[in-house]
């Protein structure tokens, strides 16, 4: 059996030789983040025992202490309900000029879209320090932290989901002399719906994780707990609050992919 | 009445239509028959100024239609549309998609609510069964047959209760046996409420057989307007430049003969009558 190797040449004058400036430009890329970032592989084995002895103090977990968490991941989940739900409100209004075919003028549309990458592009983390600064310590800091950044990502998503909406609709609509308000109503929601709630629901799922860290920047939850834990070098306690996390993350996961399949 | 007056429309250079004039009786059931991009799908959507004309009037029950907005809300609550691929609402009901139908005339608010008075209610639900789909009234639109949303796609139009109706293609996507229901639907309802139809057709045998006058538009002009009998093969030649299908000609030839002898038959049985 004899093989062939099927691959067309590269387009364009230098052919296969394309390659080498390619390959040289990555090469250099990758080295210059290695060094930036002091990657070291025997910094890495050096650092295993570490690790281990790390891991050793963990255990056993400390499960009497899971009963004080109780309360503090109540709280987790509150503030990921919340969040979602004020990024909804804020997104909702926005979304349709955001979108391009929706939106009146190109200069709105295009203001709107910064507008909402400026506030998906700071994170949860660095907006939760400004609230907390704000309204002060606490789960509202973490409300408002996470609201933003979701409406910014949920804008952006909703918006996209109308741009791939069949517009021969709107046209039927139109043609009936029917007005804006219907026309997003019965022409542009029942079409992006579905898609809508699927985001939503992974927004929830994704702020249900966020939230479980706001606590170490003083903005309510578990993360709060987390972090005292470790800082009085209680790791029993810190494995007990790392279990919840899981329990948490893993236990949003499951009911939005169950919700997900019930949409379709 | 409905008069379109010097109507024109051009894209950049490209003339899309050129001067087109026509009036329409009240009922008439006018075929636009032509090639691609000779400009059918243009006309009727200039006609209710989906796309803005360059130069022309609209004139219903002789006034003259402008497109500010109260006009043409005035417009598209008079001319109705019948779009190819029949544009419903996939995931709302069969009558709430022929409800849009009604919505010129209803409250933004109560209607986003979905609240409807009981009297568009009655009218959507009358004209689902003047084309036999009361039955499926509450069934998601994507859950009928392609046949079925077209007949859906006329209900709506009728809901609106238009004085004129524009149909665009109506039967590209369907079968032969469920084109001839659909177009028998369109004829019969739009006759039933006195309603004008343009409608745009590629089938030159459905054109004959249903059409009361046929427009022929080839490269944004009109090349002929007349009766269907009157389509020979020169006309369908004129209309469809460089066609040179021997079996379409002879068929338009046989349909125009059968239909020429049915109406000699009818005028004699006519006067027979009278005598």
């Amino acid at each position: 059996m004899s093989l062939q190797f099927v691959v067309n040449k590269p387009r364009g004058p230098l052919g296969w030789w394309i390659m080498v400036p390619i390959l040289g430009a990555t090469v250099a890329a990758l080295w210059w983040s290695a060094v930036g970032t002091h990657l070291s592989i025997s910094g890495f084995i050096d650092g295993l025992p570490w690790i281990a002895d790390f891991v050793g103090r963990m255990l056993p977990p400390n499960f009497a202490f899971m009963e004080k968490l109780v309360k503090p991941a109540i709280e987790t989940v509150q503030i990921a309900l919340w969040g979602t739900l004020l990024g909804i409100v804020l997104a909702l209004p926005v979304c349709f000029f955001a979108a391009r075919n929706l939106s009146p003028y190109a200069w709105v549309f295009h203001g709107l879209r910064q507008v909402l990458n400026v506030m998906r592009g700071i994170n949860e983390i660095i907006l939760a320090l400004i609230f907390v600064a704000a309204v002060g310590l606490g789960p509202f800091a973490g409300v408002l932290a996470i609201a933003l950044h979701g409406a910014g990502m949920l804008g952006k998503f909703f918006a996209e989901a109308i741009e791939e909406i069949d517009e021969g609709p709107l046209d039927a609509l139109r043609a009936a002399g029917a007005g804006t308000l219907q026309r997003i109503v019965f022409g542009v929601l029942p079409q992006v719906l579905p898609a809508w709630i699927g985001v939503v629901l992974y927004r929830f799922e994704t702020n249900i994780r966020v939230s479980t860290v706001l606590g170490m920047v003083g903005a309510g939850g578990i993360g709060f707990e987390l972090i005292s834990s470790m800082k009085l070098f209680a790791y029993e306690d810190t494995a007990a609050c790392v279990i919840v996390i899981l329990i948490l993350v893993l236990a949003a996961d499951l009911m939005s992919s169950k919700l997900r399949a019930m949409i379709r | 009445m409905i008069e379109i007056r010097g109507l024109a429309k051009s894209y950049g250079d490209h003339q899309a239509l050129q001067d087109v004039s026509l009036s329409i009786r009240p009922g008439e059931f006018v075929v636009v028959l032509g090639p691609s991009g000779a400009g059918k799908s243009t006309l009727l959507r200039c006609i209710n100024r989906l796309i803005e004309p360059t130069a022309g009037d609209i004139v219903v029950d002789g006034t003259s239609l402008s497109s500010n907005r109260r006009d043409l809300r005035l417009l598209r609550r008079n001319v109705a549309m019948i779009f190819q691929q029949h544009n419903l609402v996939k995931r709302l009901s069969v009558l709430k998609n022929v409800l849009v139908g009604r919505m010129a005339d209803l409250s933004p608010i109560l209607s986003s609510l979905q609240l409807f008075p009981e009297a568009d209610v009655k009218i959507a639900l009358h004209c689902l069964e003047q084309v036999a789909m009361s039955h499926k009234a509450r069934n998601r639109a994507d859950a009928l047959s392609g046949g079925e949303q077209q007949r859906v796609g006329i209900a709506r139009a009728l809901a609106q209760q238009p004085k004129f109706m524009l149909a665009d293609e109506p039967v590209a996507s369907l079968d032969p046996k469920t084109s001839r229901t659909v177009l028998n639907y369109l004829k019969k309802s739009c006759k039933e409420s006195n309603i004008a139809v343009l409608c745009n057709l590629h089938q030159i045998d459905y054109a004959l057989e249903f059409a009361e006058r046929v427009v022929g538009l080839s490269a944004g002009r009109v090349v002929y307007d007349g009766a269907p009998a009157g389509v020979s093969g020169d006309v369908i030649r004129s209309i469809y430049p460089g066609l040179d299908d021997p079996n379409v000609l002879d068929a338009a030839q046989r349909l125009t003969e059968r239909r020429r002898a049915a109406a000699e038959a009818e005028a004699v049985l006519a006067l027979e009558g009278r005598a």
